[in-house]
């Protein structure tokens, strides 16, 4: 089985977020990268589905040089080679446009990747790439077994979840806790530095949308502290002063 | 130009995310008209018109009951059509995300999700960073996908009524090939998600065993119960409950912490609550910073006397 798991390359989960140039631009001063936790349970199940029925694994990210020491971490993990579509992110359509670009040539049976980034939270791409290749697209999806051609999932929805079969290929957009996260090892990070890590140029499309700028939310004021033994107090400022209760 | 709103539905009823959709489209202007896809309960459509939509497309076909992602997409690019639509409006919801995205490619249409204002032209305000930030994009395409955050708008309520028309989309089988074996759903209960107060517990309850304290307080406030995601990795509440930058994003009007210490991954799946109350028996919790109201004192002695002071009120 071909896999194909497409990696964002984000700001780390405690990263304060800031801006510059006028709130054009994200600060990434002092943020440490990483590979998207949605994108790294993708990685961990591709993982053990290889181990399970063998195959290949390729990683892909649609990004500028920058992005590469993530690619290698995802080849640490147990990828066995990684693909660069050298190109900043546009938007998600372009993103997506890339991935099926990449996609088309190269036939995969499984289309793994997170079910959202945390930078921009769009949850489209998994989307947009199965419609643009003509294939399902299944997502969040919390639990991914593949029995020869087909495949069984359990998808989250409000309040529930739900199960769900398909035949090879799909895309899925993967959340916990469809595997667990994996570390890479030494002799994974030692063979990560030899294996191929393949840059593509981009393929002319258009983004459909811009951001022109960014901007914080307001800062929050004081907590207003009361006693544990003044519960009525609590309840009357819920009421009056934030009616909301 | 009209524009298109999916209504979605659960349970057979129109969920309110999708009611603030409409009135989010309602508000743009022109023609609203809302796709209804499955069966739904008498009197389900009438909220429509309420919340400002002017028409109602049915799809009134059970193979629809179920959210079939991509067939889904296509009846919508069809009601697009039909309706004469550029916009389509919709609730981000795990749903949602995965239908607009496909309904994106088909229709040419530039997506952003998220989106928290109404739209400036052909700008729109979305958030990002789980919270933390907000982007302002301008959509480049002649037509447009704006999936709205919930309870970022009001719900219009004082709308007339809507026309209700009978749709039958084409339906192909390529758009069935994922087949929906079986659903599981906690009944009757208020959808985290959609729900205007979260009671949510975290690793200081100790244990599933004590969670019905914190139910009692959210079936008290007819709040929806979260948690934070130790206490659903440790399986003492489903996984669908998990509030977080990995889990559940909710920005309810009011979310009440008990004994969650507010790492920054909870926080980003809740700071866009309205109001926050934190109890917690450590003052120093990082939580009861973006707090509006803090108890610092043990759970277990709090919440039950905030359950009976708002039960008192309640009569
Ligand atoms: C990549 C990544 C993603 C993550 N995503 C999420 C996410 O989406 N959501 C999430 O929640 N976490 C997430 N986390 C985990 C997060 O960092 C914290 O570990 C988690 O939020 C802690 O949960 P907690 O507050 O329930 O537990 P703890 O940190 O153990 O805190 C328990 C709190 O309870 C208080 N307490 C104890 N006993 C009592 C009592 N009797 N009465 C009152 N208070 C009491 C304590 O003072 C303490 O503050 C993520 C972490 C990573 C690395």
């Amino acid at each position: 089985m071909k896999i194909l798991v497409c990696i964002t390359h984000v700001p780390d989960t405690t990263s304060k977020i800031a801006f510059t140039d006028g709130n054009t631009k994200f600060d990434s001063n002092g943020v440490q990268y990483i590979i998207g936790p949605y994108d790294d349970y993708a990685l961990a199940r591709a993982v053990e589905l290889k181990e399970q029925t063998g195959g290949t694994i390729t990683v892909l990210n649609v990004g500028t040089v920058e992005t590469e020491p993530t690619l290698r971490k995802a080849l640490a993990i147990g990828a066995d080679d990684a693909i660069r579509v050298n190109v900043a992110p546009a938007d998600s359509f372009f993103v997506a446009a890339q991935i099926a670009e990449v996609a088309k040539a190269e036939s995969f049976d499984l289309i793994l990747m997170g079910r959202e980034s945390i930078d921009f939270n769009g949850g489209m791409v998994h989307g947009m790439v199965g419609e643009l290749l003509g294939i399902p697209s299944i997502s969040p999806v919390m639990k991914l077994d593949v029995e020869g051609s087909k495949v069984k999932m359990t998808r989250e929805i409000e309040g529930g979840k739900e199960l769900l079969e398909a035949e090879l290929p799909l895309v899925a957009g993967c959340q916990e806790p469809i595997a667990e996260w994996k570390i890479p090892n030494m002799r994974g990070i030692m063979s990560a530095r030899t294996k191929p890590l393949k840059v593509v140029e981009p393929s002319a499309v258009d983004g459909l949308t811009v951001t022109e700028n960014y901007e914080l939310p307001p800062a929050k004021g004081q907590v207003k502290m009361i006693d544990k033994d003044n519960i009525g107090e609590l309840v009357r400022l819920l009421k009056e002063e934030a009616k909301v209760i | 130009m009209a524009i298109l709103v999916f209504a979605e539905t659960a349970d057979k009823k129109i969920k309110k995310s999708s009611l603030e959709a409409v009135s989010y489209a309602a508000a743009m202007g022109g023609d609203v008209v809302a796709v209804v896809l499955g069966q739904v309960e008498g009197g389900e459509l009438e909220k429509i018109g309420t919340s400002g939509g002017t028409k109602v497309l049915h799809a009134d076909d059970a193979k629809l009951n179920e959210g079939v992602i991509q067939a889904y997409a296509s009846v919508l690019a069809e009601a697009a059509g039909k309706a004469g639509a550029d916009t389509v409006v919709l609730a981000k919801s795990s749903l949602g995300d995965a239908v607009a995205a496909r309904l994106s490619v088909k229709m040419g249409a530039g997506l952003v999700s998220n989106v928290v204002a109404l739209p400036q032209g052909n700008k729109v305000k979305r958030s990002i960073y789980t919270g933390k930030a907000f982007a302002n994009v301008e959509l480049k395409s002649g037509k447009k996908i704006i999936a709205i955050k919930k309870n970022a708008v009001p719900l219009k309520t004082d709308g007339g009524a809507a026309a209700v028309e009978k749709f039958t989309p084409s339906l192909s089988d390529a758009d069935f090939k994922a087949k929906i074996t079986s659903q599981e759903k906690a009944k009757g209960k208020v959808l985290l998600p959609e729900a205007d107060i979260v009671v949510s517990g975290g690793r200081g309850l100790k244990g599933p065993e004590n969670w019905g304290m914190v139910e009692e307080l959210a079936d008290a406030l007819g709040a929806a119960t979260g948690c934070s995601k130790p206490v659903s990795d440790m399986e003492w509440r489903p996984h669908h409950e998990h509030v977080g930058q990995t889990g559940v994003k909710v920005s309810p009007s009011l979310y009440i912490a008990i004994g969650i210490s507010g790492a920054i991954q909870h926080l980003a799946g809740v700071n866009s609550s309205k109001y926050i109350v934190v109890i917690n028996k450590d003052p120093e919790a990082p939580f009861f910073k973006a707090a509006d109201y803090g108890v610092a004192a043990d759970a277990f002695e709090v919440v039950p006397k905030l359950t009976e002071a708002i039960k008192a009120l309640n009569n």
